[in-house]
């Protein structure tokens, strides 16, 4: 094998590891987590119930996964890479079948103790699965259209099942962070400038077969493009989310109406003010400089991954966190847009903040992998 | 396969350079959403903080105004009254029992009242108003605003509720309004929002309910800002929604009037077509209701009064019901045989009161026969026997082609509820609905008009139209909807022979003025008013040996519901056709004594818009007439305004 063979010794071992930990940006996740309990316990009404307690533990059970994750050496998880794909793909075929039916979309896959949902998994798993792939093609290569077609075809998988189910934001997320991965490892511009062209095509195909019997998307999925279009085509229904969010996330003004004190939230005008919507909460309560602060962390916790991707030694650890760290950039810059009026309704959650199970666990299960290859990455003695 | 270290290197100072490039985009996208945030909440701060610092904002639907039906003349038939009622808004009530507690102590609700508010405020969504209370007096609606304080969420609106300003004379016609129901709400596909606003009344029956798109346009939405505990501060914005659309009737109220009260309490229909255009000029079905009363909320008694009465006055017998035409169908079946060319009209068939076909034996209405007939003498004297010797030379299919050519044993298309198709009935019908074949004996009893055929008041006075005119007259209801005249009804050339109509036209005239017609005691004397009629009476019951023998003959001594069914049908004025008339009392006896008199009556309310003179009356009947017109409970004469625009 490789340099990592050659360097083993300089790579961290045994307790060790904890030395090697990045803990600051165990210490920004656990502060974003943090002012998602506040928000929880706000939009509550100031009570630990219903959500803001069954979220803390499932950070702690987060946090858990993290360092198991964190301490396991990268080399085994760039190993199981194709596995990890594979197993995912199967579990979105699975929850075709044997999926529970959430809010009108088939996501889920009750494991008794936990909702599984697989389309989360996939989007770590499509993301490592695509470092290793480009750990192994060697750098000569890469722009070859054959083995540019490979990983888009990996990409493209998962996407269409994911959007079978139907679950817009997620699919878009798995292209862009499959796409992510592919820019860092030095496909050619011309591909990109190609597939944005492609994907205006994509849309308009989407408008156009709107109405036929093979429209692309569900009834509900236009009507919620129709109204980010136009939100007072529908001022009761649809439209009603993304008014209301902006009437909260304005009225916050500089330093926010206090904590607790957010009467939009509060009062019942956002029906998903505990999930998708409650960086408005935030905003309204805390003003700009809360909602800013929120995003400075965010900022933090980006930078901190990009330093640990510049710092490690081989392809795969830095591909992947370059991956992952585009991950959970576009789902809270897609999150934010939403709510600030920017982009259509299409569900995705404010990580690390929103109220949900899977979402969180494989997040910090993700920024294991992160840690684990911050730890393992061969240093001078 | 080992990759060589400058190549490692290479691609690595490559990953660096493009996860530089993607950390830059990263860091310009959360510039731009920095940007936007502080946009909204510091440049537009205060508007939202206006908005939302004290105040919040609600949207909520603007019921759209119900268009306004009007009659020929312009006179408002069905109007939009307005009234108060109480709503409330859940979200904004502490307690929603105490709450309903204090309004029922100001506004006395039954129990079923507030288990249906209480069901209701659990529906909806919690920012949604809902009624509490409807058609609140002012009084009431004063002392919910003064205990404001006491309740929050509580507030008085005030609303648009329909109400019928002729009260019974259109409840057939025009239907009524009332609340959307559940089941109304299953049965559309895709409803429009504004059914969800709580008690909306869109259209039950008659035109309210056919024209329900038109009548009721589009909602309006408008944004409102509420303080604290939820009472509307101010409007904010308010985007208007479309009224619904205006539409005038082909109806003239005052004869419609004149019709009702004609009819009174007689179960009885009566329907005038204008022959020009096939306007329906008045449209009556006795006895009838109030409709206003199903918009309030009709009570339990009056309501089972309503289905209980024998007379059914819930059903709209003009177009509804269908009954045996009886002699009033011998028109069809002598143009039939004319057109088939299987009579002359000056043949002469012999009546002995009876005739015997097969096994069967068919009377005549005359016991003792009318001797030798034509053609003018079977339509004056309505004689049977003759139709049956010449149904026999006709045949069914012809006669039944016939039929539907005059517009019998079709539905004609009109805004109206429950419109019946009739029946015109034909060889093959029989084997498919009955199962049975056709016999002879089904030919003679449907060329007078008994057996299977069947037809409404309204596709009588369509014959009728269609006889006097030559034209296929069809019948129309709407005259205009904003404002837009709707198709004529005119019709074109029929295709019967000028010369068999004008035998028909003959007959019937004779009918009603000849010294032997069956109709002459209901003569008109005046010239230029003169009526071409035929009378009918339909046996409801088959008239058996035994009867016959003893004489049972009187129907006065039958129970109502046994007793023939009255009918006639006129146009006039004979010379100069303007309008048709048709009149049938259900059970009502002989239709030269049941129906005639009422159809003369209405007819010549109709050619002179005004009561009838007296003078067109033949002189011995003058006092009787004016004794009838002076019990009569008539609308006073009112001024005619042309339709307005204007909303009432």
């Amino acid at each position: 094998m490789s340099y990592l063979e050659h360097n083993i010794k300089t790579i961290p071992s045994g307790w060790r590891k904890v030395l090697f930990v990045n803990w600051a940006l165990v210490l920004l996740l656990t502060a974003v987590a943090g002012v998602g309990f506040m928000m929880l316990y706000s939009v509550a009404g100031g009570s630990m119930t219903p959500w803001a307690e069954p979220q803390m533990k499932r950070f702690a059970l987060g946090l858990a996964a993290m360092f198991i994750v964190a301490f396991i050496p990268i080399w085994f998880w760039r190993n199981v890479a194709a596995v990890a794909y594979l197993a995912s793909l199967i579990l979105l075929i699975l929850v075709e079948f044997i999926g529970t039916v959430g809010m009108g979309a088939q996501r889920w896959i009750d494991l008794g103790f936990i909702m599984l949902q697989p389309s989360e998994l996939t989007k770590i798993a499509l993301v490592m699965l695509l470092a290793g792939y480009y750990d192994v093609l060697p750098v000569k290569k890469v722009s070859h259209p054959l083995f540019v077609a490979i990983p888009v075809v990996l990409i493209l998988l998962p996407t269409f099942l994911v959007l079978k189910q139907p679950d817009l934001g997620t699919s878009l997320l798995l292209v862009m962070g499959g796409a992510v991965v592919m820019f860092a490892a030095g496909v050619h511009w011309a591909y990109f400038a190609a597939v944005t062209a492609m994907g205006a095509g994509l849309v308009g195909g989407v408008f156009a077969s709107r109405g036929t019997t093979w429209q692309f998307l569900q009834d509900y999925q236009y009507r919620r493009i129709d109204t980010f279009l136009d939100p007072a085509s529908d001022p009761l229904g649809a439209g009603y989310h993304i008014t209301q969010s902006k009437i909260a996330l304005g009225s916050g003004g500089w330093t926010g109406r206090g904590f607790m004190q957010g009467t939009q939230s509060r009062l019942n005008f956002l029906p998903e003010k505990h999930t998708d919507f409650i960086f408005t909460t935030l905003a309204e309560e805390f003003g700009f400089i809360g909602g800013f602060s929120l995003l400075g962390l965010y900022a933090l916790i980006l930078l901190f991954c990009l330093s640990a991707a510049f710092k490690t030694k081989d392809r795969f650890s830095s591909l992947l966190i370059i991956g992952i760290a585009a991950t959970f950039f576009f789902f809270f810059a897609l999150n934010m847009s939403m709510v600030m009026g920017l982009a259509p309704v299409v569900g995705v959650p404010l990580p690390l903040v929103s109220y949900g199970g899977s979402a969180m666990l494989v997040l910090m299960a993700a920024f294991g992998l992160v840690q684990s290859a911050h730890i393992h990455r061969p240093r001078g003695r | 396969m080992k990759p060589s270290p400058r190549d490692t290197a290479e691609s690595k100072r490559k990953i660096t350079r493009r996860g530089l490039i993607l950390g830059g985009a990263q860091l310009v996208f959360m510039g731009g959403l920095t940007f936007r945030m502080r946009y909204m909440q510091v440049e537009q701060a205060d508007q939202f903080r206006l908005l939302a610092e004290e105040n919040r904002i609600n949207i909520r639907l603007i019921p759209p105004t119900r268009g306004l039906i009007y009659d020929r003349n312009g006179l408002v038939l069905a109007r939009n009254e307005q009234n108060y009622r109480i709503v409330m808004v859940r979200e904004d009530v502490d307690d929603v029992d105490e709450a309903l507690a204090r309004i029922s102590r100001i506004i006395p609700m039954s129990p079923e009242d507030l288990a249906r508010t209480r069901k209701e405020l659990k529906r909806r969504s919690p920012f949604v108003p809902v009624t509490v209370a409807d058609r609140v007096t002012w009084d009431q609606v004063a002392e919910v605003a003064v205990n404001a304080p006491a309740l929050p969420g509580v507030s008085p609106e005030r609303g648009l509720s329909r109400e019928y300003p002729m009260g019974a004379d259109f409840a057939h016609v025009i239907g009524y309004v009332g609340p959307v129901s559940d089941y109304d709400l299953s049965r559309l596909e895709d409803p429009d929002p504004v059914l969800q606003i709580p008690r909306f009344q869109i259209g039950k029956t008659g035109v309210e309910a056919k024209m329900e798109g038109d009548l009721r346009g589009s909602a309006g939405t408008r944004r409102i800002e509420v303080n604290a505990v939820g009472r509307v501060i101010r409007e904010l914005s308010r985007a208007e929604g479309e009224q619904g659309a205006d539409m005038q009737l082909t109806v003239d109220a005052g004869l419609q009037n004149f019709m009702q009260a004609r009819l009174a309490n007689e179960s009885a229909a009566a329907v005038v077509i204008g022959l020009d255009k096939g306007d329906i000029l008045g449209i009556a079905s006795a006895p009838t209701f109030d409709p206003n009363k199903f918009v309030r909320g009709i009570s339990v008694a009056d309501y089972r009064a309503l289905t209980e009465n024998t007379y059914r006055p819930l059903a709209s017998k003009t177009v509804q019901g269908t009954y045996p035409p009886g002699s009033t169908f011998k028109m069809v079946t002598a143009l039939a045989a004319l057109e088939a060319g299987v009579i002359d009209p000056d043949e002469t068939v012999y009546c002995p009161g009876h005739l015997e076909v097969g096994n069967r034996r068919f009377h005549c209405w005359r016991r003792g026969g009318h001797g030798q007939v034509d053609l003018n003498k079977s339509l004056e004297q309505s004689c049977d026997v003759y139709y049956y010797d010449v149904a026999q030379r006709v045949g069914i299919e012809k006669i039944s082609e016939m039929a539907r050519k005059l517009g019998l044993g079709t539905r004609h298309d009109l805004p109206l509820s429950a419109v019946a198709q009739g029946l015109a009935p034909t060889k093959a019908w029989k084997r498919e609905k009955r199962g049975a074949e056709w016999v002879v004996g089904d030919t003679l009893n449907a060329s007078i008009g008994q057996g299977f055929v069947l037809a409404s008041p309204l596709q009588l006075a369509v014959m009728t139209a269609r006889i006097a005119t030559g034209r296929a007259v069809t019948p129309r209801i709407l005259k205009s909807i904003e404002g837009i005249e709707q198709p004529s009804g005119a019709g074109v050339d029929l295709d019967i022979s000028p010369a068999a109509l004008s035998h028909i036209r003959r007959g019937m005239f004779d009918v009603s003025n000849a010294r032997r017609g069956t109709a002459y005691r209901t003569r008109v004397v005046d010239d230029a008013l003169k009526l071409a009629g035929k009378t009918g009476t339909s046996q409801v019951r088959n008239i058996t040996k035994e009867e016959r023998a003893r004489g049972v003959f009187r129907n006065e001594d039958l129970p109502w519901e046994r007793r023939d069914h009255a009918l006639y049908v006129c146009y006039a004025p004979a010379d100069d056709p303007q309008i048709a008339v048709a009149v049938v009392v259900e059970h009502g006896g002989g239709g030269s004594t049941a129906a005639a008199p009422v159809a003369r009556d209405i007819a010549l309310r109709a050619l002179h818009d005004d009561l009838p003179p007296l003078e067109a009356y033949p002189a011995n009947q003058r006092r009787e007439v004016e004794e009838r017109f002076d019990a009569m409970d008539l609308m006073p004469p009112l001024p005619k305004p042309s339709p307005g625009r204007s909303r009432a």
